[in-house]
């Protein structure tokens, strides 16, 4: 049943997922790839797409998934999923709220939460740095290619550009014209 | 009568703020404040920080939080369901008719090439939000512990991420419990 095992998927990384957005990414990447519901460079692509479009990142991805993988109800499944568990627990939070505001147990949470999830994004950085730097899996002779140097000259800009918070938007219009550029005057 | 002309009205209001965020989370604070806090004076201008904080601890999409919280508040329940399905729809069904063609798109030369710098872009990305999330932590010995082992669990021995959210978090809750037993004593 692929309508419910998108279901639970998303549902899983919905409720898993916290501070949303890229927060997501080593998340979706274990398990899109593990169900081989697409590659890895696909999702990567498909990340920039859902940077450029309206609406929150997660609410994308899952939508997109869903699409490729189970079509128009796919969709629906994988969406309902990612949203559902925030809904519940905002609902649950908004009705005690002032006992939650205060909360040891939570704040006690969030300080182990938060380095863990540094050290996970860690994990998106390297398996989507594989992809943009060695395509071709992980090798010496890369470093002799041309188009190593060409990745990382558009990489360094980009990183650039984000530590001194411009748009994302801004960002995958840049790295677009470099990369166009690259293609046709460089590789 | 009156709550299901605001639930509708808050449906329209989130509708528009999901139309015109790119992004998605922080990029959203902006457009709720102008919204929400000026144009429909539904709630203040604290109300959206004590609202962030709450999104932050809690998990899920950041948009999708702010969504229901903000809709709970003014309407109960129907207004949560109408606020989140407003955040939600508009970009279902820009995704989903995207995913018709994109596949074709994505065949033509000159979109492969630009998807080959865009790569280059979403990795820089993820580390900016990696640097984030990073400011936001405790500087302790613990915390980057967490942070190591975390890493390591995961890229080199394959573990799934959800047991190692689940423990992190005890972990954290454990240690700050020991901590104050200490201070108090």
């Amino acid at each position: 049943m692929i309508y419910l095992e998108l279901l639970w998927t998303f549902f899983k990384i919905g409720a898993f997922t916290f501070g949303g957005g890229y927060v997501m990414v080593p998340l979706i990447q274990a398990e899109v790839t593990s169900h081989g519901w697409m590659d890895a460079t696909s999702l990567v692509n498909f990340i920039a797409v859902s940077e450029s479009t309206p609406g929150p990142l997660a609410v994308n991805i899952a939508t997109y998934v869903g699409a490729e993988v189970g079509g128009i109800f796919g969709a629906v499944c994988a969406t309902f999923g990612v949203v559902f568990p925030a809904f519940l627990i905002i609902l649950i939070v908004a009705k005690c709220y002032e006992k939650f505001k205060t909360s040891k147990i939570v704040r006690g949470c969030m300080a182990g939460l938060k380095p863990a999830v540094v050290g996970l994004i860690g994990t998106a950085v390297v398996s989507v740095g594989r992809t943009v730097f060695f395509p071709d899996g992980i090798s010496f002779s890369a470093f002799s290619t041309l188009s190593f140097y060409v990745m990382a000259v558009i990489f360094l800009i980009s990183l650039v550009l984000a530590l001194k918070k411009k748009s994302p938007i801004l960002i995958i219009c840049i790295s677009a014209v470099l990369g166009i550029l690259a293609g046709y005057f460089v590789l | 009568m009156k709550t299901s002309r605001t639930a509708l009205d808050l449906f329209l209001t989130f509708g528009k703020i999901g139309t015109f965020t790119f992004g998605g989370g922080y990029a959203m604070i902006p457009l709720i404040q102008k919204e929400v806090v000026e144009t429909k004076k539904w709630i203040t201008t604290d109300d959206i920080l004590e609202i962030l904080a709450i999104a932050e601890s809690t998990p899920g999409p950041i948009a999708i939080n702010t969504a229901t919280f903000v809709g709970y508040r003014i309407a109960g329940t129907l207004g949560a369901i109408c606020a989140t399905l407003g955040v939600v729809l508009p970009s279902f069904f820009i995704i989903l008719a995207l995913s018709y063609v994109i596949r074709e798109f994505q065949e033509l030369k000159p979109v492969q090439y630009a998807f080959l710098g865009i790569r280059a872009g979403v990795l820089a990305l993820i580390i900016k939000a990696m640097w984030s999330m990073y400011a936001q932590c405790p500087k302790s010995i613990l915390s980057y512990l967490l942070m190591l082992t975390a890493f390591i669990a995961v890229a080199f021995f394959n573990l799934s991420i959800f047991p190692v959210i689940i423990v992190c978090a005890l972990i954290g809750l454990v240690s700050s419990c020991l901590y104050e037993r200490r201070t108090r004593q």
